[in-house]
């Protein structure tokens, strides 16, 4: 239920981050969702009924599922690229906010 | 074969790539690693073709792990068709760069090598994750491609591309995430059918198609489309949109025919969608008043009706769908490239300021002319057939309404493309027509003698690689029979997916 709460409050404040005008703002709202969508692979685990993967803990059916994590490390790396290469769209060219236009 | 070459697909064009961002060589080595790749791809898809000719699939478990944690690899006779295609247009695309130029440009052309390498990964891949993935190795290069070279506001475009991609990517990334929740795991092989069984899976594929859905533009979330494309250099819009939007028209193909195993409940949502998309595009072309601009949103109406194939998932539907896709791909990127042609020579796409191209380049409009054609579906070209069988699966699943359509979008794109055709090929030079010339000389009476500045002649290596294209949709249209029985081929593995599940899951 924690997880399912929190991915839903950064998913909404991503939204409303996205919808404003600065690309840096996006570029945060992005980061966001993106996140809330490595929890959202994290939780398609079974978080609820497994425990961490020590040796000899547990039987391998109660240990963390390794394969979503899998996932989130390369959805992680990507999610970062793309972030950076966004700021620097955001700082170089020239400012296109289109305030005055209106 | 032995399928343990499948990866070959992906590796040799990113060995080339990396070779390329370090290797200083002279430029016709470098030219020879940048076009090698792209080549041997086509030959070996080639190969491909004439292997899995009668249905066979080849699989393959890259490092040899076992199924569920390897990245594993298939090939059918539809991903080899669109392997064939996609090296095709990577190999004149790039000849094209090389024409004008593009190609000296730092780390173009390993950017267009890791790009190819992506699409062919996301071609072959078995996996849901791996297709995002390869997906975003196809991406990330062209993002740099993007802001790289082109047109005034390719930043801008640029800015609305990634924000777009990256939004779309984690839409997809989500979908995955609620598939491996509901159904435990990713692989392809092990969904076949889970989606008609579970409504769960069903949601999770949902959200995937969606974001698929968004990459391939289909209305009513196209609008990122015209706003990018039409910024990038000439050689990339055609590079993109041979091989991006098509990338994800073959993955809703492939995972609704196997997810979904063809469910009929959900048909009815992709032929209001698919149709609406052939409309909306084609009417958004009349507003337009540059070469690209217009043919942009003709390939979004074209996308509609190349998706209706699923969307009517008949044996007949599906083969026509994957006909219409082939030949869609060298259609759209051959005009790309004659309209680019004229771009990188004048200057300019804009309808008004340019005329009488056809008196002074010939063979130019005779390449434009038979592209357009085939792109409207007159005979002999292509796209004739292509159309037609379309129909002819319409009509037999009774869907008259889209039938109608479809034959009127026709016409409406053979208006736009005479528009096309009466703005820069025929009519006079505004240049001559304004009078626009600038004095060369002053006469012996004292009055000044202008003279129009000659238009530059265009390049043959610039018109070359639209040859070629125009020249295979002509060859398509008059051997249709060829990729005909390949598309039956390739509609049958999707109606029965049973031999693509077998071969993937190894048994």
């Amino acid at each position: 239920m924690t997880l399912a709460i929190t991915i839903g409050i950064m998913v909404a404040g991503g939204v409303y981050l996205m919808l404003q005008r600065g690309m840096v703002r996006i570029v945060l709202g992005l980061l966001l969702v993106g996140h809330a969508v490595n929890l959202l692979i994290m939780s398609a685990g079974g978080v609820f009924r497994r425990d961490q993967p020590l040796v000899g803990s547990g039987t391998t059916p109660f240990m963390a599922d390794p394969l979503p994590q899998a996932f989130v490390l390369t959805a992680i790396v990507i999610a970062f690229s793309i972030a950076i290469y966004m700021l620097t769209l955001a700082a170089s060219g020239s400012d296109d906010d289109t305030e005055d236009a209106s | 074969m032995n399928s343990a070459l499948l990866p070959l697909f992906v590796a040799v064009p990113l060995a080339s790539a990396g070779l390329l961002t370090f290797l200083p060589g002279p430029l016709w080595l470098r030219r020879t690693l940048f076009l090698a790749p792209s080549a041997s791809v086509m030959l070996a898809a080639s190969w491909l073709i004439w292997l899995t000719r009668d249905g066979a699939v080849y699989a393959h478990n890259v490092g040899l792990w076992p199924n569920g944690i390897a990245i594993p690899f298939v090939a059918d006779v539809f991903s080899a068709l669109m392997l064939w295609t996609t090296s095709l247009l990577a190999l004149v695309c790039s000849m094209f760069a090389v024409a004008t130029g593009d190609d000296r440009k730092t780390f173009f052309a390993p950017l267009v090598l890791v790009l190819t390498a992506g699409v062919s990964g996301a071609l072959l891949t078995g996996d849901i994750f791996n297709m995002f993935v390869f997906i975003e190795v196809m991406l990330l290069p062209s993002y740099g491609l993007l802001a790289m070279l082109g047109a005034l506001g390719r930043l801008r475009a640029g800015r609305i591309y990634v924000t777009v991609n990256l939004l779309t990517s984690t839409i997809f990334l989500a979908g995955v995430a609620l598939v491996y929740a509901a159904a435990g795991t990713v692989h392809l092989g092990e969904l076949a059918g889970a989606a008609k069984e579970s409504p769960m899976v069903a949601v999770g594929m949902g959200v995937v198609i969606l974001a698929l859905s968004i990459k391939a533009a289909v209305v009513p979330v196209h609008g990122w489309l015209a706003r990018t494309y039409p910024f990038a250099s000439p050689a990339i819009t055609a590079l993109f949109s041979g091989l991006h939007t098509k990338v994800a028209i073959y993955a809703i193909y492939r995972l609704y025919a196997l997810v979904f195993d063809g469910d009929s409940k959900f048909l009815w949502i992709g032929v209001v969608a698919f149709t609406l998309t052939m409309l909306i595009g084609v009417l958004g072309a009349v507003g337009e008043n540059t070469t690209r601009s217009i043919l942009v949103f003709h390939m979004i109406s074209q996308i509609g009706y190349i998706l209706l194939g699923v969307a009517l998932f008949t044996e007949i539907g599906l083969m026509a769908g994957v006909f219409y896709l082939i030949h869609h791909m060298i259609v759209k990127a051959s005009l790309f490239l004659s309209t680019g042609a004229i771009e990188h020579t004048h200057g300019t796409g804009a309808l008004d300021r340019l005329g009488g191209i056809a008196k002074r380049e010939p063979l130019l409009a005779l390449v434009f002319m038979g592209a357009a054609f085939s792109l409207a579906g007159l005979p002999p070209f292509s796209g004739f057939v292509a159309k037609l069988t379309l129909v002819i699966a319409a009509v037999d699943d009774a869907q008259w309404t889209v039938a109608v359509v479809m034959i009127g979008v026709s016409l409406i794109t053979l208006m736009s493309m005479l528009k096309i055709w009466g703005g820069v090929f025929w009519g006079k030079d505004p240049r001559e027509e304004n009078g626009d010339g600038t004095p060369v000389a002053v006469g012996s009476n004292g009055s000044t003698v202008t003279e129009t500045i000659a238009r530059p002649k265009i390049k043959a290596s610039l018109i070359i690689p639209g040859l070629i294209l125009t020249a295979t949709t002509l060859c398509i249209g008059l051997g249709a029979q060829v990729l005909l029985d390949l598309s039956a081929q390739a509609a049958a593995g999707l109606m029965d997916t049973s031999g693509y599940v077998e071969a993937v899951l190894g048994r």
